[in-house]
């Protein structure tokens, strides 16, 4: 993976609550043994009519957001389904970070280990996030991980939390598998004492 | 010694190192795999040259794309032909137990686990699927897992963690005739929403738990994904060993006189303290329906669509306007008498012998309305030839029902079965996301009698009526 780096970018708010890795990619596109390609259908339900052309007021079709790669989400985003590839899709699209208030386990879990980087904030930044939003839709923020923080523009700074392992993972572009692997002696101490 | 919770003392087993500013490495005892979220993992151990640790804790299944309408052959759909083949040569290739389509042990990967006495008090179990939470009916520790997860089982058979909260539901009472153990989840899902859970493990107790059968069970702890709560678990007792002995590969003779006085360790001890606690009386319980389009999003079947404009906070009052006018239902509507189209009775969630019973009894010498298609699938190709034993499948088929082959089926919308745009249907999956049964398809989840019974009047209707 790629170390993840400080990144400043516009962000593309998608308010609703709950919105759920169905949403994020239906079912059908599942039947793929691929982990890429699958940005085209991001959101698809949402984002292209009957005939397959964009809808001009979905959020990701808005010619001032072409290129942004920060996801301003409803509270509990990314519920439902295990399904990995609603992070793949959403990489894929080019999102590096996604901001909301919570996100949901799996997706959070699934998110981390694709270089995406699932953002919480108190709802009152949320709020404030939107509305700036809103009144200037090519506002930019910095995602700061190094520091743990989101820099607004007039220069605050918001702090997020994120676990030491999965920042120092993200900074450094590890995954998981490798530190895992460095246990494979405590592995089978357990496997020969426990089972 | 400090009491525990039974999470406490499932998780705490398992811990293989433990360092400071880092997740546990958690081990784990069982992994079930289908065809949809491992073909990826797979391919991650090709790249590394990695092979798989413990393949025989690996247990394969296929449903996700599996048609039932004809199991004969391999799925015509070549996408999903493509995932059948490739799951085939992995298992091959590493040594895993593969129960494909047609196969005596086949089924959705949830209902497999139990019915073969796989899933077993006190273990670790994951999969690459959400509702893997369904086996916390045993006192298992169960939980979905991505794909990158799910590769690093096969390599490890161990994953990292971060240790939940825990999170009592106490479950008062017993549930009145035609109330069922789905109106429990359901009803729980409308108090505490699809966030109320998030960052914990449920442990569902008490006497409106205890006296359910271990299916009823596997119905409650199913969805306690959709509060997002990692996992739900029930402390076995004598209805779980009962359940478990004899079948397959439960432990025999004196092994298993050894695991049933293990198992009944697994409970909270006195004064063992949770994160969070909820009550809820079951006997004060209706069925329960959803109306919208988020699985919290759900009202006693007496009850009436709620009105947005009566909604406090802003964002929940968009949320159920999107939702209703996906539903194109009406604000103070009474659920009761909306039209319906389709009825599926079926899924991880209600697809067990004890669901089709319950179905049958209300069906029994009842027709299907003429407007209805109503689906019936068996969760494994186990239960479908245990109702025919039994003459289930006579019931259904004389009610004007289908009877079809075990899998998914209409709970996801990538096998061949599912809505057309606008039809409503009432289901007994486990999500009713906008276009979960098919793009454009509307969702009611309930319990399977509310479902047979609504089968019967082409409308949303209440079971109580025909008892």
């Amino acid at each position: 993976m790629e170390p993840y780096r400080k990144f400043s970018s516009r962000m593309i708010p998608l308010p609703q609550e709950n919105v759920d890795t169905d949403q994020i990619i239906p079912a059908r596109f599942l039947k793929t043994t691929e982990k890429t390609g699958l940005g085209k259908v991001l959101f698809c339900d949402w984002r292209f009519d009957e005939s397959g052309n964009p809808k001009p007021d979905f959020a990701l079709n808005r010619p001032e957001m072409a290129g942004a790669s920060i996801l301003l989400a409803g509270h509990n985003f990314g519920c439902g389904s295990s399904r990995e590839h609603a992070p793949w899709a959403l990489t894929d699209f080019g999102f590096r970070a996604l901001i909301s208030t919570t996100f949901a386990d799996i997706f959070r879990n699934n998110s981390l280990k694709n270089g995406l980087l699932p953002i919480v904030v108190e709802k009152a930044v949320h709020a404030k996030l939107f509305q700036m939003v809103k009144e200037d839709p090519g506002v930019e923020v910095t995602v700061d991980l190094e520091s743990q923080a989101l820099l607004l523009p007039g220069g605050e700074s918001v702090p997020f939390p994120i676990d030491p392992y999965s920042k120092k993972c993200l900074l450094q572009g590890l995954d998981d598998l490798g530190y895992l692997l460095s246990f494979s002696a405590k592995i089978a101490e357990h496997e020969k004492n426990a089972l | 010694m400090k009491p525990k919770t039974l999470f406490e003392k499932v998780w705490e087993s398992h811990v293989v190192v433990s360092e400071p500013d880092s997740p546990v490495v958690l081990y784990i005892d069982l992994h079930l795999i289908h065809e949809v979220t491992s073909p990826q993992a797979f391919q991650g151990l090709r790249n590394r040259r990695l092979g798989v640790h413990a393949p025989h804790r690996v247990v394969a299944t296929m449903d996700h794309i599996v048609p039932t309408g004809n199991q004969s052959g391999p799925p015509t759909d070549p996408l999903a032909a493509r995932l059948v083949k490739e799951l085939e040569k992995n298992c091959a290739e590493y040594g895993i137990s593969l129960y494909g389509i047609g196969h005596s042990n086949n089924g959705i990967v949830h209902i497999i686990g139990p019915e073969l006495g796989l899933t077993q008090p006190g273990k670790t179990i994951v999969c690459g699927d959400s509702h893997t939470s369904t086996h916390g009916a045993f006192g298992a520790l169960a939980f979905g897992i991505g794909t990158s997860e799910v590769e690093q089982v096969l390599a490890t058979q161990c994953l990292l963690q971060r240790r939940p909260g825990t999170f009592r539901v106490h479950v008062d009472g017993r549930l009145a005739a035609g109330v069922e153990a789905k109106d429990i989840i359901l009803s729980l899902l409308a108090r505490i929403g699809a966030d109320g859970g998030t960052g914990s493990v449920f442990e569902y107790t008490g006497g409106g738990i205890t006296s359910l059968n271990m299916d009823e069970r596997m119905t409650v702890c199913n969805m306690s994904i959709e509060a997002g709560a990692r996992a739900g678990m029930i402390a076995p007792d004598s209805v779980t060993f009962e359940y478990l002995a004899g079948r397959p590969f439960a432990p025999k003779g004196a092994e298993w006189d050894k695991a049933v006085s293990q198992w009944s360790q697994l409970r909270t001890d006195d004064g063992a303290s949770y994160d969070r606690e909820i009550t809820i009386d079951a006997a004060k319980l209706e069925p329960m329906i959803t109306y919208g389009t988020s699985p919290g999003m759900g009202l006693p079947i007496s009850g009436s669509i709620p009105d947005p404009d009566r909604e406090p906070d802003s964002s929940k009052k968009q949320a159920l306007s999107k939702a209703l006018s996906y539903m194109d239902l009406r604000p103070g509507q009474p659920i009761l008498g909306q039209k319906i189209d389709v009825v599926f009775i079926g899924s991880c969630t209600n697809g067990r012998m004890s669901d089709l019973r319950a179905a049958a009894r209300v069906l029994k010498g009842r027709k299907v309305n003429p407007n209805v298609r109503a689906l019936v699938v068996p969760g494994s190709r186990a239960i479908k030839n245990a109702a025919q034993v039994e003459g289930l499948d006579r019931i259904f088929i004389e009610a004007g029902a289908e009877w079809r082959e075990p899998g998914c089926s209409m709970c996801i919308a990538m096998n061949g079965d599912e809505l057309t745009p606008g039809q409503y249907c009432v289901s007994t999956s486990n999500r009713n996301f906008e276009g979960r049964q098919g793009k454009g398809g509307r969702t009611f989840l309930a319990g399977a009698m509310t479902a047979a019974a609504s089968a019967i009047e082409g409308a949303v209707a209440d079971v109580r009526k025909l008892l």
